[in-house]
């Protein structure tokens, strides 16, 4: 120990204290590291919330406030519940590239498990919806046609009756049901992203959501027939009509033309 | 009874005379080119291209007669719920495919032989046929005006005032008969258009679920759509009921609520509004619960639910009508009471 001390003053020991502490702190990263695969088999919800903190604090912090309590650029995620999460960073909404009318849909950056982690430590700020289970959106049990009247009498105002999609003031929009995932569906009924109002089990029960994933997984199918032919977007008499002027009409000019243009003589002058 | 009785305004206007030698041609600056010479076509020379042609016209007959037959043999053959995948279309009725194919060829195959005959095989030598005047000749036009004028001496019908006067009278009022009858259109639509079926105490029904509503059911952000309690939808008049109740509840925090009467008449922050356009009265329910603005698809009205559902944009001519509703003893949503002012669009006596 006395060497130590003796030593203590010596113009290299300041170095040697910062080398000792890198190595114990890499030794110590080293030891605890390996712990992210010792995770995945540990389903312990603490260090789950744990890992989620550290991905909110990297990739959401800078809008929703270091706490989740929001900022002027992101609104508060307390009590939005582990639903919302799955549903905005499922669906790749979030993290929002730029602001602007409406975050709009594309690829997901996280993978299901670190989106698990985000909503794991988001329910922990707050009690809100958890994520529904795969009996609750399963469209297999639901009924078709019962969700179709549910569906035209409080989805298709926005979403057209084909589930399409459509316009909403000053560049919002309801984007189209076309291949949404149906826990999204349902996450999303449950907790009204962006615009969308929610609609709550306490006045649409969960068979009622079953049943409108249901019809909307029917009816926007890639093999879903269409009876009368080109279904044109399915946007109704606008499109069709559009269609019937410039296609219809402009094939009977363009016919009637190339017949006038031609000449039946025999020289042709 | 003369004919200087009778008023000039009747008589039909003497035309100017001497217009014919007017319209007959002068040494035009341009002189008549007349018709270029006539060109032969092929099937004019070649009685083969001639034959050719006329297989051609009657074999499109024949395809159309084709087309007919396998339009009459789709139609009884096809089961009409039958799908069949036609590239590009996609999946599609096999039915509407066949009877659209088969009657657009009947069709077109019939006005393709028509052009084709009459391009190849009808006379194309043109023809002038000299345009002759409207005008009838002179003195035809003299025995008319003089026929009118003695017909109308004769009838005495400038004499006699009393009957020309009572003759116009009854010509006048005989269409009103007519007119009265249009009122037998259909009943008068009465005070219909003041009165809905909510009433004071009548339950609000959840039309998702049929049930009435808790106060605590009803989250901040949500969208639900009520119906009067005892109005049924297998009841014959729903559609004619439910197009004058339909009601659109929403719940927003009382702080955001910008309109006291609003925030009177709703119950801690949920409040009912007719769910009909005040324009034309299209269903209206796009509503975006962070602005809390309802849009109409029809015509672009935009309402505000915070401020009493203020007109913001668009052609509405005034606030959507709210429903005044509390909490009966149960604990269930019930209204206070009809609307006070007719839901939808204005009309005429709307006051």
């Amino acid at each position: 120990m006395k060497k130590l001390s003796v030593r203590r003053r010596h113009p290299l020991a300041a170095l040697v204290v910062l080398l000792f502490a890198l190595a114990a702190t890499g030794g110590l990263y080293a030891a605890f590291a390996p712990a992210k695969t010792a995770q995945a088999d540990s389903s312990s919800q603490s260090i789950a919330i744990e890992e989620g903190k550290k991905l909110y604090a990297t990739g959401c912090s800078s809008c929703h406030g270091p706490g989740g309590q929001g900022s002027t650029d992101g609104p508060s995620l307390v009590g939005v519940g582990a639903a919302a999460v799955d549903f905005q960073v499922g669906t790749g909404r979030m993290p929002a590239q730029q602001p602007g009318a409406q975050v709009p849909k594309k690829q997901p950056i996280y993978t299901q498990a670190q989106i698990d982690q985000l909503a794991a430590y988001i329910a922990s700020l707050g009690p809100g919806p958890g994520i529904p289970s795969k009996k609750q959106y399963d469209p297999k049990g639901g009924d078709i046609a019962a969700g179709g009247e549910l569906f035209r009498t409080n989805c298709a105002q926005c979403h057209n009756f084909a589930g399409e999609g459509g316009a909403l003031t000053d560049g919002k929009y309801a984007p189209s049901l076309r291949g949404v995932d149906p826990k999204h569906i349902y996450e999303a009924m449950l907790t009204g992203p962006q615009q969308m109002p929610t609609f709550p089990d306490t006045t649409m029960p969960e068979k009622a959501k079953r049943d409108i994933i249901a019809y909307v997984n029917d009816t926007t199918r890639a093999d879903n027939p269409n009876p009368g032919g080109f279904s044109l977007g399915r946007l109704g008499p606008v499109t069709e009509g559009l269609f019937g002027w410039i296609f219809g009409l402009g094939a009977l000019i363009a016919t009637a033309v190339w017949v006038a243009a031609r000449t039946a003589k025999a020289r042709k002058s | 009874m003369s004919s200087q009785d009778t008023p000039e305004e009747n008589l039909p206007a003497e035309p100017p005379h001497g217009t014919d030698a007017e319209i007959a041609p002068s040494d035009a600056l341009v002189p008549d080119p007349g018709l270029p010479p006539h060109l032969p076509r092929r099937q004019d020379i070649d009685e083969r291209a001639a034959k050719r042609s006329e297989r051609a016209v009657a074999g499109l007959f024949t395809l159309s007669m084709l087309a007919t037959i396998g339009f009459i043999a789709g139609f009884v053959a096809i089961d009409v719920d039958k799908i069949i995948y036609v590239w590009p279309i996609g999946h599609i009725s096999a039915l509407n495919f066949t009877l659209g194919c088969t009657l657009g060829i009947a069709l077109f195959a019939i006005g393709a032989g028509a052009v084709h005959w009459a391009r190849t095989l009808m006379s194309d030598e043109e023809v002038v046929d000299e345009r002759h005047p409207i005008e009838a000749p002179p003195e035809v036009r003299q025995r008319v005006i003089q026929d009118f004028r003695k017909g109308a001496g004769e009838s005495q019908f400038g004499r006699r005032k009393l009957i020309r006067n009572t003759m116009f009278g009854a010509l006048a009022l005989v269409p009103l008969s007519g007119v009265v009858l249009l009122r037998d259109l259909g009943p008068l639509p009465g005070d219909k258009l003041r009165h809905t079926l909510w009433a004071k105490g009548k339950l609000l029904i959840n039309q998702n679920t049929n049930e009435p509503m808790k106060p605590s059911d009803i989250t901040v952000g949500s969208l639900t759509f009520a119906k009067p309690d005892g109005l049924e939808e297998t009841a014959e008049d729903f559609q004619e009921q439910i197009a004058k109740a339909a009601l659109m509840i929403v719940r927003l925090e009382p702080e955001d609520i910008k309109d006291k009467r609003e925030l009177e008449w709703g119950h801690e922050g949920i409040v009912a509004f007719s769910k009909i356009c005040t324009h034309v009265g299209c269903p209206i329910s796009l509503y975006e619960q962070q602005t809390h603005h309802v849009l109409c698809p029809c015509h672009q009205s935009t309402f505000d639910l915070a401020d009493g559902a203020r007109v913001i944009f668009g052609p509405a001519g005034h606030a959507l009508p709210q429903l005044r509703i509390s909490v009966n003893s149960d604990g269930y949503l019930e209204a206070l009471g009809d609307f006070t002012e007719p839901v939808g669009p204005s009309f005429w006596e709307r006051g």
